[in-house]
């Protein structure tokens, strides 16, 4: 099971990323246990600087924009 | 799946060469519309029930050409900006403004300001990576003035409607405010007036960079999404701007403009400038109402004053950041920041 993170005070392309998120797990068949992180601080604190971020099992692995699919079901199925 | 996502899907699958003609037809058909603007707009108007030469046939013309003109340049520029910026983030600028000595990094912020993707809702967080990596609190806010004052879509704006020479004095004060307001408010010390827990935050270590090599097709994806994103927020804005200017433009004498806005009038300058703090839009929604006040014989250096006003001391930003800043921080830096353009104003207008 992946754990992933998406940073992101609430945005539309947060909010976006969450779902293509969970959308990606879906359809692979992949477990994921998701967080939504909002507060600036906590975001900061993992290295994020530009919203929206994805941390999967730990690692920064996107920061800024919607993330491409082919390189998100890339990062899901390691 | 969700239908836009599928689409999202099948369109993020074609094949390299789909993209690379798209971009290219794209920018003929560009070229194509905005050399036919004018006889586009006289077109439209002559349409209507109104005299050319009335107050109501300028101002219908003006609207009717700047309308797909800035749409159109907002465009083009917007795509070429998001390409470009595709090679810069965030997390890169804080890692190379991190090791650079004080003086250095506050033009170099100011640089950086401009070509550094970000939006306004990682205003705190970058905030907060930057302090955190040690970066002094003044070449932070160079670069936050810098970004949206001298932002690309501005100078573009600002070149298609009223000129390149206009453009690059606009460039060359709102670089020069950026770097010496980020200076003085640097000088100030004002770490102590951050709140709290900024101060004692450490965020992140520096130079752990999400490693995302990109290909040129991305690239252009990336430009294209941007184009999406912002025009589509931004479109609003536009015509208001351009509805308020097409008035100007029409209606208002240029006797009184003169009066108000033209050079004599020692007030015209810290007017102009009051009067830009509450009013809230982007580059693209006011330099419609720029080229008209030029158009009218506003003098230039208030009028770049209040544009400058307009977009960098921006209240929504202010609250933003208010998570970060204290009211006094916040107040000293519109007071700087003020004084700045202010300056800026009148030393134009004796100059010119």
């Amino acid at each position: 099971m992946k754990t992933v993170k998406v940073y992101g005070p609430g945005c539309k392309r947060c909010e976006a990323t969450e779902q293509m998120v969970r959308e990606t797990a879906r359809k692979l068949g992949i477990e994921v246990d998701l967080e939504k992180v909002t507060d600036p601080k906590s975001i900061a604190m993992a290295g994020v600087m530009s919203t929206p971020g994805l941390m999967v099992d730990g690692k920064l692995v996107h920061t800024g924009g919607l993330p491409d699919s082919a390189k998100l079901e890339a990062w899901l199925s390691v | 799946m969700t239908a836009n996502t599928h689409e999202r899907h099948v369109l993020r699958e074609l094949p390299d060469w789909v993209w690379y003609a798209g971009v290219s037809v794209a920018a003929i058909l560009w070229w194509l519309l905005y050399n036919q603007l004018s006889p586009f707009s006289e077109w439209v108007t002559s349409l209507l029930p109104v005299t050319r030469d009335s107050h109501a046939g300028e101002a219908i013309a003006f609207f009717v050409y700047d309308v797909p003109k800035v749409l159109l340049l907002l465009t083009g520029i917007v795509f070429l900006t998001g390409v470009l910026r595709s090679w810069f983030s965030p997390e890169k600028t804080r890692a190379i403004l991190a090791g650079k000595r004080e003086i250095a990094g506050y033009p170099l912020a100011a640089l950086l300001g401009v070509f550094t993707p970000f939006c306004s809702c990682s205003s705190v967080p970058l905030f907060i990576g930057f302090v955190s990596a040690g970066i002094p609190l003044g070449v932070t806010f160079s670069f936050l003035i810098a970004g949206p004052m001298v932002g690309p879509v501005g100078l573009g704006l600002l070149y298609g409607l009223v000129g390149w020479q206009i453009a690059t004095i606009y460039l060359v004060f709102g670089f020069t405010i950026a770097t010496v307001a980020g200076f003085v408010l640097g000088r100030m010390g004002l770490e102590r007036y951050l709140q709290d827990w900024v101060r004692e935050l450490n965020a992140g270590p520096v130079g752990e960079v999400p490693e995302e090599t990109l290909t040129f097709v991305e690239r252009l994806k990336i430009g294209i999404e941007q184009v999406r994103e912002i025009v589509g927020k931004v479109w609003i804005w536009v015509l208001v701007g351009i509805g308020i200017g097409a008035l100007i433009h029409g209606y208002v004498p240029e006797a009184m403009m003169l009066k108000i806005m033209g050079g004599e009038a020692w007030w015209s300058v810290p007017a102009a400038v009051i009067v830009g703090v509450p009013m809230y839009t982007n580059a693209a929604g006011v330099i419609p109402i720029v080229e008209a006040l030029l158009g009218k014989g506003a003098a230039l250096g208030t009028t770049l004053a209040f544009m400058m006003s307009v977009i960098a001391l921006s209240l929504p930003e202010m609250i933003i950041l208010k998570q970060v800043l204290t009211y006094r921080l916040i107040g000293i830096f519109l007071a700087v920041v003020a004084v700045g353009i202010l300056a800026i104003g009148f030393l134009f207008n004796i100059i010119m």
